[in-house]
């Protein structure tokens, strides 16, 4: 009958360091190789109920930025929804109250539109390629993990 | 054999609702499209409901803009002769001082003899781009103190048979997308 060796200090701590980062290079290639399915391709923007008064209060708060970069594949559909209780035009596009209006796109590109809600008198919407495998894919799930956490501000 | 057909008939239920889904931007839930009844370029009583069972699409423009108007009614002149009578186009005026009704209609006449033209009163043309949420905007040409163009709404807007505004294509869109739209549209019977 053999005695069982029990593993040293050392062995233990190598262990200990080993297993996360064989956990984080197995999350890491699934990030860079896995294809991108999202859940919805849908970039919403949305007036909120009670935006008209707050305007009419004086309150100069910008709902749509004046540049919106989307992502082929991933997020690429413009979504703006008016949750007020008049009509606005939101972007280009008179939207009536209830109203979404959704932009599909299909060619990574740069869409200008005339936008009176900006004060240059346009908005821009920047269409990027797919993230191809491999590096681009990972850095932009890191950036979209990154822009949706919960302690980014 | 059974799964096979399974997956086949999943990737034709897939394409097809891909081949069902509009280009353009679409409004949910759509509403009816703002009335326009006025005289047309062509001296004709026109009314925007009278169109009700075609496919409308209406392009806000001027006969002098040098870019945007003469690509997009070049691109529709190709649509409608893929689609024949399935499509009417509607050129508004946004330059009612400068289109009169004469030169609107010459104007589209050079693209296609079926386009109709609505030009008026400042007023009239103010109230339809109000109605539709388009703008327009004049900019003075270098020091001229005539001499302008004007900055405007560069969407098509589509209407179904049924009279709902139903999508707005973005300025550039190919013919191909704008056959496609109205091909999906005018089943809205």
């Amino acid at each position: 009958m053999t005695a069982r060796r029990r593993p040293s200090a050392a062995g233990l701590m190598a262990i200990a360091a080993a297993v996360p980062a064989l956990l984080a290079a197995i999350g890491a290639g699934w990030a860079a190789y896995a294809p991108i399915q999202p859940a919805s391709r849908d970039q919403l923007f949305e007036i909120p109920k009670g935006t008209w008064a707050r305007r009419m209060a004086g309150d100069k708060t910008e709902i749509l930025p004046e540049r919106i970069e989307l992502t082929l594949g991933a997020r690429d559909v413009l979504l703006l929804r008016n949750s007020d209780t008049v009509p606005q035009i939101f972007g280009p596009v008179l939207i009536m109250p209830g109203q979404d209006f959704r932009l599909p796109f299909e060619q990574a590109a740069e869409y200008p539109f005339a936008c009176t809600a900006h004060a240059s008198g346009q908005m821009t919407v920047v269409v990027l390629p797919t993230p191809e495998a491999g590096w681009q894919r990972l850095r932009w799930r890191l950036q979209t993990y990154l822009a949706h956490s919960p302690w980014r501000n | 054999m059974k799964i096979r057909i399974a997956i086949a008939a999943a990737l034709l239920a897939a394409s097809a609702t891909a081949a069902d889904k509009l280009k353009s931007g679409t409004f949910d839930p759509p509403r009816q499209a703002p009335e326009i009844a006025q005289k047309s370029a062509d001296g004709r009583d026109f009314r925007l409901s009278g169109l009700r069972g075609r496919v409308v699409v209406l392009e806000f423009g001027y006969t002098s803009c040098q870019d945007v108007c003469p690509v997009s009614l070049a691109l529709l002149k190709q649509a409608r002769a893929q689609l024949g009578d399935k499509l009417q186009v509607v050129f508004v005026s946004v330059d009612p001082e400068r289109d009169t009704a004469d030169k609107l209609n010459k104007y589209l006449a050079q693209f296609d003899k079926s386009f109709i033209g609505l030009t008026g009163t400042p007023q009239q043309m103010a109230a339809i781009r109000q109605a539709y949420g388009i703008s327009a905007t004049k900019k003075m040409m270098g020091d001229s103190k005539t001499d302008y163009t004007i900055g405007h709404s560069s969407y098509l807007y589509f209407i179904d048979p049924q009279g709902k505004l139903r999508a707005l294509m973005p300025f550039g869109r190919p013919a191909d997308e704008i056959v496609h739209d109205v091909n999906i549209l005018a089943q809205a019977k």
